[in-house]
């Protein structure tokens, strides 16, 4: 022992998680709906996930190089950024506008504000809006079901035509996703499996999906919508579980995850039964998005010790 | 308890490596020489009143409080004072020590006698006399404990057997192995501090303590063993206090400010040990594991003997040794030198090797909120940190910072890796000065 020994402040081990290993859950979460989104619109749709994920990882590794800043790629964050992003298009996107979609979710949202930890939005997010404001029709132009042998069609998404499916029940269609839709929005069975999934693996915590769907469920019912459309079609789950919680871009308290829930839901209803475009979970998002520093600062625990003295 | 919405505080599921629960103690033959520093507490440190020549015997008074808050340092050899030398602590401070050459007789001193106590006065004497400072690692002088400024407000004596440290066991053996002085300290702290009841804090990762604990308290309804889940960090004293009382410390307070005096397990046990045999703190137990060393154990030492001894008596170490701490892995202090002394309120020795040493690098905050879901305190390291980083100390103030009790349980589950706790300490320092000096 004639080496000198490490000298360092407590604590002197740390648990085995990692923002890495995090990243990793949320991709293994994501892969049974991207398979499932390969069976109902094709191959073209894997195709489209990995050009996404891949421009994704692209655009954040350039400009780290051309930053000169350590290079980041490898906690994955970019990647789950480019499947999240590619689970918002249609199978029928042209790639290049998809690359653009990963462009201004990586480089215009998550980078210029300071790389990961500092984006004041969801990346995928704002990509998504980006690109179906300025690409409208591209956006909505929706794969129809592969089997269906019908290529592409502009169609509207069962919430803006309200039930007019033939064959399976309503409620077995929209479980199995078997109808036109974004790649990952459509098949509620593996985006529920992939949330549970994150909630027991402890990668994300429940508040957020549950306060969030739990309102959307209320105020559906009281507002005389059909419950089970709302719930299992346009986006909901995806947001709910994946988008929602997104850590840098979601409160830190249970207090504030159940109020930013709460608003969530309440303005995704308002949006859906009262405006006039079918983007109320994006538009929610990204406004509750906004409001997170307000909502931490007006969610902080009470310190043990620290209540006000009566 | 606070609802879920007040605060999480879900603490860390730290890895439990009680290796040596099961193993008694074995006492430790004598070292060639004891180093006994005079900072062996919290407080002003105790001046030496011995010479380079003087003859010391066992339990005879080596060093004298320095003030009210400090405590007695005793000889824990009979020998012969070799010199007094000034040692570097960790955190850097220089400590004068007095050196002591065992004569290899270990005669007690003849002036020690068992104490009689009848009042308040007197165990707070005896606690002075003992050189009493709390064992579980804080080293707070055991009589200023004794004397808080509301006694006719505290009736609660709480027992920390939590040991929520990974790898330490030594006050499980405590319970075991010392049962009777164990009890026979509780009821005299109890008696002649005028309290009402006495609450016994186990993690259930200890059965056999809680078992013999609640068998020899078994009737007596002014005593009550609570079984606490095995998390870090129910010993800290303010939590132990909230899951064994249901009270709070208030913020800039005292335990004695919620009616409470909380004391380690081996602490009353060693108060029990004195107020029979009149013989002060003077050995310890402690728990010696760690990756590198070769045989983990319990070792009763002699206070004062250096580490290198205590691993040489535990089959030497194995590999490169990288690190060696002196308490346990989430709050333990890692030394400077295998030459560093045992001193009072050390409980264990872990011995790392050169990987474990080194700690991971920090990557960006992702901002997920584990710090301040898991703070036993309810307390957000992550808004703190960032607070102390652009220097506003208003926010400092404002999240309650000066509350972090320093236990490392934001730093053990961040994602990142980022040095959370250490951040916290520096930042209590910012707003205690009104910024970053």
């Amino acid at each position: 022992m004639d080496k000198k020994l490490v000298i360092s402040a407590s604590p002197h081990i740390t648990d085995s998680s990692t923002t890495r290993g995090l990243m990793l859950n949320v991709i293994i979460a994501l892969l049974p709906t991207a398979v499932v989104s390969g069976i109902i619109f094709g191959a073209r749709s894997l195709l489209v996930i990995g050009v996404t994920a891949a421009a994704c990882v692209g655009f954040e590794a350039i400009y780290n190089i051309l930053m000169k800043k350590p290079q980041t790629v490898g906690d994955l964050s970019a990647v789950v950024t480019g499947i999240i992003l590619a689970f918002n298009l249609p199978s029928t996107i042209p790639l290049w506008i998809a690359i653009v979609g990963a462009f201004i979710a990586i480089v215009v949202t998550k980078q210029l504000f300071g790389g990961l930890g500092c984006n004041f939005a969801n990346p995928a997010l704002v990509g998504r809006i980006a690109l179906f404001i300025g690409f409208a029709s591209r956006m909505t132009t929706y794969g129809f079901p592969a089997k269906a042998a019908v290529d592409a069609l502009a169609t509207a998404t069962p919430l803006a035509t309200s039930g007019a499916f033939s064959g399976m029940s309503v409620f077995g269609t929209l479980l199995l996703g078997n109808y036109g839709g974004v790649l990952g929005e459509t098949c509620s069975l593996t985006l529920i499996i992939g949330g549970i999934f994150l909630i027991v693996t402890k990668t994300i915590d429940f508040m957020i999906p549950a306060a969030y769907i739990g309102t959307v469920a209320v105020l559906s019912l009281v507002l005389g919508q059909d419950v089970v459309l709302q719930l299992l079609s346009g986006g909901l789950l995806l947001g709910a579980f994946f988008m929602a919680t997104d850590y840098v871009t979601s409160p830190f308290t249970l207090k504030g995850k159940l109020i930013y829930g709460i608003g969530l839901g309440v303005l995704t209803c308002l949006i859906r039964f009262y405006g006039t475009m079918a983007e109320g979970v994006s538009f929610s998002l990204l406004l509750m998005n906004l409001l997170v520093p307000y909502i931490n600062k007006a969610t902080r625990q009470i310190p043990l010790g620290g209540a006000k003295k009566k | 308890m606070p609802s879920i919405f007040t605060r999480r505080a879900q603490g860390a599921h730290v890895p439990h490596n009680k290796n040596t629960a099961g193993k008694a103690t074995e006492k430790m033959p004598l070292p060639a020489k004891i180093i006994l520093p005079m900072q062996q507490h919290i407080g002003a440190p105790c001046a030496p009143v011995v010479q380079k020549g003087d003859t010391v015997y066992v339990g005879s008074v080596v060093g004298k409080a320095g003030g009210f808050v400090s405590a007695d340092i005793h000889s824990g050899v009979s020998g012969t004072v070799d010199g007094i030398e000034t040692l570097r602590f960790p955190n850097g401070a220089l400590v004068s020590s007095v050196v002591i050459i065992p004569d290899g007789a270990q005669t007690p001193d003849p002036e020690l006698k068992a104490p009689v106590v009848t009042d308040a006065k007197g165990l707070i004497e005896a606690a002075q006399k003992c050189g009493l400072v709390g064992l579980g690692g804080a080293g707070f002088p055991t009589a200023v404990k004794f004397s808080p400024k509301n006694p006719e407000a505290v009736d609660t004596l709480v027992i920390n057997g939590a040991e929520c440290e990974p790898y330490i066991t030594a006050d499980n053996r405590e319970f075991l192995e010392c049962s009777d002085t164990v009890i026979s300290g509780i009821a005299a702290v109890k008696k002649y501090l005028n309290l009402k009841k006495v609450v016994i804090g186990i993690e259930r990762n200890k059965p056999e303590a809680i078992d013999m604990m609640f068998s020899l308290t078994n009737g007596d309804a002014d005593y009550k063993v609570m079984p606490l889940d095995s998390l870090y960090p129910q010993g800290a004293e303010k939590v132990l206090i909230e899951k064994c009382t249901g009270r709070e410390v208030p913020r800039g307070g005292l335990p004695a400010d919620a009616g409470v005096i909380v004391m380690n397990v081996t602490t009353v046990s060693t108060l029990g040990k004195y107020l029979k045999t009149g013989m002060p703190l003077t050995t310890k137990r402690l728990t010696i594991d760690g990756s590198c060393v070769n045989e983990a154990k319990n070792v009763e030492v002699i206070i004062g003997t250096p580490i290198i001894d205590v691993l040489n008596f535990c089959g030497g170490v194995k590999d490169e040794v990288g690190k060696i701490i002196m308490g346990g892995p989430m709050m333990g202090t890692a030394v400077l030198s295998a030459d560093f002394p045992i001193i009072k309120q050390n409980n264990a020795i872990l011995a790392f090797n050169e990987k474990e040493a080194k700690l991971a690098e920090p990557t960006p905050c992702v901002r997920c909120g584990r710090c301040l879901n898991a703070c036993p305190m309810g307390l957000s390291p992550v808004e703190i940190v960032s607070a102390f980083e652009k220097n506003d100390v208003e926010d400092l103030n404002a999240l309650m910072t000066d509350l972090c009790i320093g236990c490392g349980t934001c730093s053990f589950v961040c994602p990142t890796k980022r040095p959370l706790a250490q951040t916290m300490s520096l930042a209590k320092i910012a707003q205690r000065n009104g910024g970053k000096k």
